[in-house]
């Protein structure tokens, strides 16, 4: 992973006292709290419905197993010993204080840390595949392009103060696995016909309350030209996103007033202007960003004799074998596979971690992983290089640490925002109701038979957990001070991506579990051999769900 | 007197920014900054006057003065409130495809913590407001001692500059 130089060091110790300094003025009453506001948000630094919440940045998901340490640090010195992944790989404390914030930034910097731009309108954390580097349907790992990113736009002077918060990703691979169609931009790798990348640009995606698409507005750009692209993007966005109503600031809403026509030929004449100048990267800087992405020193092994010992463990041990099934994925390198570590036990808040499993965690990296640990914007924490015959020993501790529940991909692994029981945002509590669905489907066969299915609970429309490309999407919404949860079905967060479509009238929170029985009863009924929720659910629409669920609570 | 920095010293203010100016209102004397509108209607009857300048809103395109900028000494971009970021774009902008190469002045909401990314996208003055501090502001220009893009204070971007 990326090592910072002496540069990126004075730089990021340069914030650290920046905005010690800033907090100390707001705190001396030499600054309002409206103007402390964007200054506290650029940080990560949110108030929150019982304390503030401080995000802090895990750039595309890279965590080292000194940085997790250092989490876990921080959670048991200035928080209540846990910490929460966010849905772009972030990861959040919910109960710091705000004089202490500079002190935990200042620890934070020194495993190369911080808090940078993980809120507030301005470039966030660019996110990407979980499984970059290490997929066998990589075209070319992304992580290089997100660090080059991640350069050009921390402190970029231009961009700090944008009509709305600005979100990138890059896909890498032939799925996607970053939501790249629901980004402000999103870029795809694409094998150009010298056998090196370009980009595919889509512009103008998002989630919160106007789901959107992105526009495909660059066919193929050419890799050198990646920040100057960028940069006219950003410009067109900064000068003519509206600014009057924070509703309709996003850049999609922009995309969609000018027509992506008219939007493109605005970039491309401004980046007619840019194209060629100082910001087109040197081929030096690519292959100086590409040497800490390189493979590790993977051991040469009889894999044949490491399958067979690997099989007698799968025939000593149902359960090893049901969590090898469904949480390890298969590596592109023979005699190795990625482990998906499981945030999604029932009974603990989607997504949260304590210290106590960071520091194993840490361990568990260092010991079998290279000592390298990624979060995933599905709320979970992959250990992506594990030799195939320490997968045994990787599984029994990870089950000691409850984070071995064999859920991957299935109904129980909800991605759930922090809704109503820290967020100052939310309509109505998600935690709850994410448990309460957990607890209903708690036999693993039925949910093994029902199959592949991603079900996304949000508080508020603002959307944080993805409710709108969840095949089965909940969202929280308030009626007359009471909390009520709408379902909406056949989102997808991938390449045919999609948007979900509203069931109908919402529900109680007592009502939902029922209601996603239901639904699952109607797909397992209709579906065709092979069939996933999303097909099915793509092939009979939306009525005889409908149907189903009205009459059960009727 | 209005706080001024320009080009790193603290300074009196020596221009007032004219907010309105009536189509048929005589120019007053000494330094002032036209509306864009007023300049618009007025510029070709303005020969011979010097020193010049204009004040830009920030929803105003630099575009509409790009011909002017040779007679302009001051060209200023206002900041209605201070997370209004589109007067960034339009410094850099009228330094780097108009060159303008005058006193770029930031006028209006403009504070201590601006003051670092208004300086690397071209401002050279900042017309600070009432209750700022101008000796701390001083400090704000060395908040980083390095910085990872190109702007207008710094063509070359990091990645040409290392090692």
């Amino acid at each position: 992973m990326y090592v910072y130089d002496t540069i990126d060091q004075q730089i990021l110790n340069e914030r650290v006292r920046q905005y010690r300094g800033q907090t100390a003025r707001f705190l001396a009453g030499e600054m309002s709290a409206s103007e402390f506001l964007p200054l506290r948000l650029q940080n990560g630094l949110y108030i929150q419905r019982l304390a503030p919440m401080l995000r802090v940045s895990v750039p595309y998901g890279m965590l080292s197993s000194s940085q997790l340490r250092m989490l876990a640090h921080i959670s048991r010195k200035y928080d209540k010993g846990y910490a929460h992944v966010s849905t772009r790989q972030n990861v959040q404390f919910n109960w710091p204080q705000l004089e202490q914030v500079p002190d935990i930034l200042a620890e934070l910097a020194t495993v190369e840390m911080h808090a940078i731009q993980t809120s507030g309108n301005c470039i966030r954390n660019v996110t990407t595949d979980q499984f970059a580097g290490v997929a066998p349907d990589e075209i070319e790992d992304p992580r290089p392009w997100c660090e080059i990113i991640r350069q050009w736009s921390t402190f970029h002077p231009e961009f700090a103060f944008l009509p709305r918060k600005f979100k990138i990703a890059v896909c890498g691979s032939e799925l996607d696995r970053a939501a790249t169609a629901f980004h402000d931009i999103g870029l795809e790798l694409v094998r150009g016909g010298d056998g090196e990348v370009d980009f595919k640009v889509f512009v103008g995606g998002g989630l919160g309350r106007t789901p959107v698409i992105g526009t495909l507005i660059r066919e193929r750009l050419p890799r050198e030209h990646l920040l100057t692209y960028l940069e006219a993007i950003l410009r067109i966005y900064n000068l003519h996103g509206r600014r009057d109503n924070k509703y309709k600031a996003r850049i999609k809403i922009l995309v969609r007033a000018m027509g992506a026509e008219r939007f493109r030929d605005a970039v491309e004449a401004e980046w007619a202007r840019l194209r060629g100048g100082p910001s087109t990267l040197t081929e030096d800087a690519i292959a100086r960003t590409r040497a800490f992405f390189t493979a590790p020193d993977y051991e040469r092994m009889d894999t044949l004799a490491e399958e067979t010992a690997l099989r007698a463990q799968v025939s000593a041990d149902p359960a090893f074998a049901t969590w090898l099934q469904h949480n390890v994925v298969a590596h592109r390198q023979p005699g190795y596979a990625i482990v998906n570590l499981s945030l999604k036990a029932t009974g603990f808040a989607p997504g949260d971690i304590t210290d106590t499993q960071m520091d194993a965690l840490a361990d568990l990296a260092d010991r079998y992983s290279y000592g390298e640990i990624r979060t995933t914007h599905e709320q979970n924490v992959v250990l992506a290089d594990v030799r195939k015959r320490d997968l045994f020993a990787v599984w029994q501790r990870a089950r000691e640490l409850a984070m071995a529940t064999p859920n991957i991909g299935h109904l129980t692994d909800i991605i759930c925002c922090p809704g109503g029981d820290y967020c100052a945002l939310a309509n109505a509590k998600s935690i709850p109701v994410a448990e309460a669905i957990q607890r209903r489907f708690d036999d693993l066969d039925y949910l093994y038979d029902v199959g592949q299915i991603d079900l996304n609970i949000s508080g508020c429309m603002n959307a944080c957990g993805h409710h709108h490309v969840g095949n089965i999407g909940i969202l929280g919404v308030d009626k007359k001070g009471r909390e009520y949860y709408q379902v909406s079905l056949g989102g997808n967060a991938g390449k045919d991506a999609s948007i979900g479509e509203i069931l109908g009238p919402s529900f109680t929170a007592e009502e939902v579990p029922a209601v996603i029985e239901t639904l699952l009863e109607t797909y397992v009924e209709l579906r065709g051999d092979e069939e996933s929720f999303l097909e099915t659910f793509r092939r009979v629409g939306l009525s005889p769900f409908k149907e189903r669920a009205y009459a059960s609570v009727n | 007197m209005q706080a001024l920095i320009r080009n790193g010293q603290i300074v009196g203010n020596d221009w007032t920014v004219l907010t309105e100016l009536a189509a048929d209102a005589a120019l007053p004397a000494g330094r002032v900054l036209l509306p864009l509108t007023a300049w618009e209607a007025r510029r070709d009857g303005l020969a011979g006057r010097a020193p010049l300048g204009v004040w830009l809103d920030s929803a105003e395109d630099p575009a509409r003065i790009a011909q002017d900028l040779a007679r302009l000494d001051v060209v200023a971009i206002n900041f209605p409130v201070f997370s209004d970021g589109r007067g960034y774009s339009s410094a850099r902008r009228l330094r780097e495809q108009y060159r303008f190469q005058g006193e770029l002045r930031a006028v209006g909401d403009v504070l201590r913590d601006q003051l670092f990314y208004l300086k690397r996208c071209g401002f050279n003055s900042f017309a600070l407001r009432q209750d700022q501090d101008p000796a701390a502001c001083l400090e704000a220009f060395g908040d980083f001692s390095e910085t990872y893009q190109a702007a207008v204070d710094q063509p070359l971007p990091l990645f040409r500059r290392r090692g």
